[in-house]
């Protein structure tokens, strides 16, 4: 099997065959979705910890699907009823979860590197749900197994990333990937949501306008705009943001014929996409979701199943 | 010769003082706590005797940048075990800044500090804060704190966004003769940044830090002092623009210093992610301590390859006047937690030679700039006519150097109270063997 790692913190540093190997044991987990009995035994008596700092709802959901039809145990614990609220640092929270002997931890955390940080610390796997605006693996993952369903994974396809890049792990961990597989990556955002210096990033090319961005690509990856963002100065308003970056079909008409949609959700229809163009068979939004599930059953698989121990 | 009892003659020393411009093979005798003579051979009856057989001897070092932590965060530093790391590291002298709690805003605590180091190895010398409680509002009681012993004036950690306010505190020390040290740093723009708002940031989704937060303000500053006509010293310059901005402003006459620490001459933003981009570190890390490490988290934060690259043009060709540690010791566990919640801030008074030594090394300066930016123009800025140099009369505070020792820093081995150093494992050449202040040997490696 290509995949030998302890954690799966990022995309940075796979290789294009670790993101094959995964996508391809997560296809061999597509179809337990569809049995009326939707559970394997591989990870049975393994605990999977989902130690979620942040509030989410699908990404949590996902992983705890994903654990519990491998038959492991699966155990959430989130900011609200951690100790975090009562000023227990990180590394002594870790301490005290690693007391109880899990066999992985899945971690969602407002900064970045708390899962690098944890990783170093525990003997259980660490998969990253999300650090900051670093990185969310899982994410990127799933989105190629939805790309690969509708177009082939090589150099020469281009996919546009379009919304608020300079907040977004999910654009950060498709970047690596992508480029690792040789995909051309066109970013696009207000220059308010832009990094400084990502343009100096080979292979990564900048577009200030969405037509621009979208000219002739193969796959439209709208991002979530962080509506409380506003009140940080970055754009003037949501009718505005709207109006020069939402992705509407006469937008979408600039890209590929047979371009696909996608959005790592939750949406905000008629702000960064239209409701024409989320609900029209273009959009793939929703087998991302279901690809979620595969595809981190093939990362817990992995790091805590087979071939280990 | 009169009373040669607290006599001691270095013998074979090489003395580098940038005061006298000497750097030559010489005999060093000092008395009573002064420089007594320098000559090309000499000898003192009575005196004690240590022949150095070449190393070198340099005015002790005088840090204008350094946090004691004392009162209020004794757990970090005390002013005693900041003062044994200082002259671990050849310096003599060294100031505290004024950021403890409660603030060094009044005589009361500036002779607290005082008196708490009367013990101490090294000279220390009290920074007040510029505004009461450091709350940007209203001035310090600039007069008593200056005859108390107040040194300078600094609000250093932060900066005085009131710009009516600077300009009457620039005023109002210059009546005291008092520089103000000046961190530049506008906050709107700073926001929440952790590391340099640059190729890693963008990389790695770390809240920036742009230039332009340090760059506005050191324009804001000189700007103030050109107007006022009055002098000021702008602390650990860290980027490109506020090299340009200074030199311009010297180039027309304007009153400024500056100063820089080593750690933003040999490091740059690419330490954030690979503590080990530039070294091979003896005292090898974990793979997983190499990333995010908060010791590279600090403020100004690690700049760009073209940042360092200025910096050290800058201090080669004095732009930069001074190197000075922004000393900031943090306890272990407020450094062991995610990087966006880390203190800013490193310990610096033992590495800060060993680096220096390297820019020699590395070409950068020759022995005598590096006299100068250590010991000659900090001394002169804070107004210390009596050390920064060994001419005869001045105070006999010097360190004695063996440029050739190698050693690896080892922070468990550090005389501060805190390791929060970016440089563990670092082989280094050459190390302060022997400090001496007021002709007293206060540490011996």
């Amino acid at each position: 099997m290509g995949f030998k790692r302890k954690d799966l913190l990022g995309t940075r540093d796979l290789t294009a065959a670790e993101i094959r190997a995964l996508l391809e044991s997560a296809e061999s987990f597509k179809e337990i979705a569809e049995r009326p009995l939707k559970k394997v035994p591989a990870l049975r008596g393994k605990t999977v910890i989902n130690l979620f700092f942040e509030p989410s709802t699908r990404t949590r959901t996902s992983f705890e699907i994903a654990a519990k039809r491998l038959s492991a145990d699966a155990v959430n614990m989130t900011a609200s009823t951690s100790s975090v609220v009562k000023g227990e640092s990180l590394l002594d929270t870790v301490d005290n979860i690693q007391a109880m002997a899990p066999d992985i931890i899945v971690i969602r955390h407002k900064f970045v590197g708390a899962a690098h940080l944890i990783a170093g610390r525990i003997n259980a796997r660490v998969v990253n749900a999300g650090d900051g605006a670093n990185e969310h693996p899982t994410q990127a993952l799933l989105d190629l197994l939805t790309i690969s369903e509708h177009k082939k994974l090589e150099p020469g396809l281009t996919v546009a990333i379009i919304g608020d890049i300079a907040h977004s792990r999910v654009a950060r961990s498709n970047i690596w990937a992508m480029l690792t597989l040789g995909i051309k990556v066109r970013v696009c955002a207000p220059p308010t949501m832009l990094p400084r210096d990502l343009d100096k990033i080979p292979g990564v090319t900048v577009w200030a306008r969405p037509e621009a961005a979208l000219a002739g690509a193969d796959v439209v990856m709208m991002l979530r705009i962080q509506l409380e963002r506003q009140d940080r100065l970055l754009f003037p308003s949501i009718r505005d943001y709207a109006r020069v970056f939402g992705l509407n079909r006469r937008r979408l008409d600039l890209a590929a014929p047979d371009a696909i949609v996608m959005h790592p959700g939750p949406m905000n229809r008629g702000v960064e996409i239209t409701s024409e163009v989320a609900d029209s068979d273009r959009a793939v939004i929703l087998n991302q979701v279901s690809n979620g599930v595969a595809l981190r059953m093939a990362v817990l698989f992995l790091l805590g199943g087979q071939g280990h121990e | 010769m009169s009373d040669n009892n607290s006599a001691l003659l270095l013998k074979n020393a090489r003395l580098i003082d940038a005061g006298q411009n000497l750097d030559e093979k010489a005999d060093i005798l000092l008395v009573a706590g002064k420089v007594a003579e320098i000559a090309a051979a000499t000898d003192a009856p009575g005196a004690a005797v240590l022949d150095l057989a070449g190393a070198w001897v340099m005015p002790g070092a005088v840090d204008m940048h350094a946090h004691l932590r004392e009162p209020g965060f004794e757990y970090k530093e005390t002013i005693l075990s900041g003062a044994r790391a200082a002259v671990a590291g050849g310096f003599t002298s060294i100031v505290c800044m004024a950021n403890t709690k409660p603030v060094n805003d009044s005589s009361a605590v500036t002779r607290f500090i005082l008196e708490q180091a009367r013990s101490a190895p090294a000279k220390v010398l009290p920074v007040a804060a510029i505004t009461k409680g450091m709350r940007g509002e209203e001035l310090v009681e600039m007069g008593d704190l200056a005859e108390a012993g107040a040194v300078a004036f600094s609000e250093d950690g932060k900066t005085v966004a009131n710009s009516k306010l600077l300009r009457h505190a620039l005023e109002y020390a210059s009546l005291f003769n008092r520089p103000l040290l000046c961190h530049c740093q506008d906050n709107a723009l700073f926001a929440d940044g952790v590391i340099h708002e640059g190729q890693i940031a963008a990389a790695h989704g770390l809240p920036g830090i742009p230039t332009l937060a340090e760059d506005i303000d050191i324009a804001r500053t000189i700007m103030l002092a050109e107007y006022l006509d009055v002098p000021v010293h702008i602390c650990h310059v860290s980027s490109k623009e506020g090299v340009r901005l200074i030199k311009s402003a010297k180039a027309r006459g304007v009153k400024v210093t500056a100063e820089v620490t080593p750690h933003h001459l040999f490091l740059d933003e690419r330490a954030v992610v690979d503590l080990a981009y530039s070294e091979d570190l003896a005292q090898s890390l974990k793979p997983e301590q190499l990333c995010y490490n908060t010791a590279t988290k600090m403020s100004p934060p690690l700049r760009s390859t073209a940042d360092v690259a200025a910096l050290r043009a800058a201090l080669a060709d004095g732009t930069i006047d001074v190197i000075a540690t922004d000393h900031a010791p943090h306890e272990a566990t407020e450094k062991a937690v995610e990087y966006d919640l880390a203190p800013f801030g490193v310990v610096g008074l033992e590495t800060a030679l060993a680096l220096g030594l390297r820019l020699i090394y590395e070409k950068v300066l020759t022995p005598l700039q590096l006299s100068a930016r250590l010991s000659l123009t900090p001394a002169a800025i804070l107004g210390l006519s009596d050390r920064g140099t060994l001419a005869v009369g001045k105070a006999a505070d010097l360190m004695i150097i063996d440029p050739e020792l190698k050693w690896v820093v080892d922070p468990g081995k550090f005389h501060s109270k805190s390791r929060n150093t970016p440089f563990a494992g670092w082989q280094m050449t050459g190390r302060v063997v022997k400090t001496i202040v007021d002709g007293e040997i206060v540490f011996t490696l």
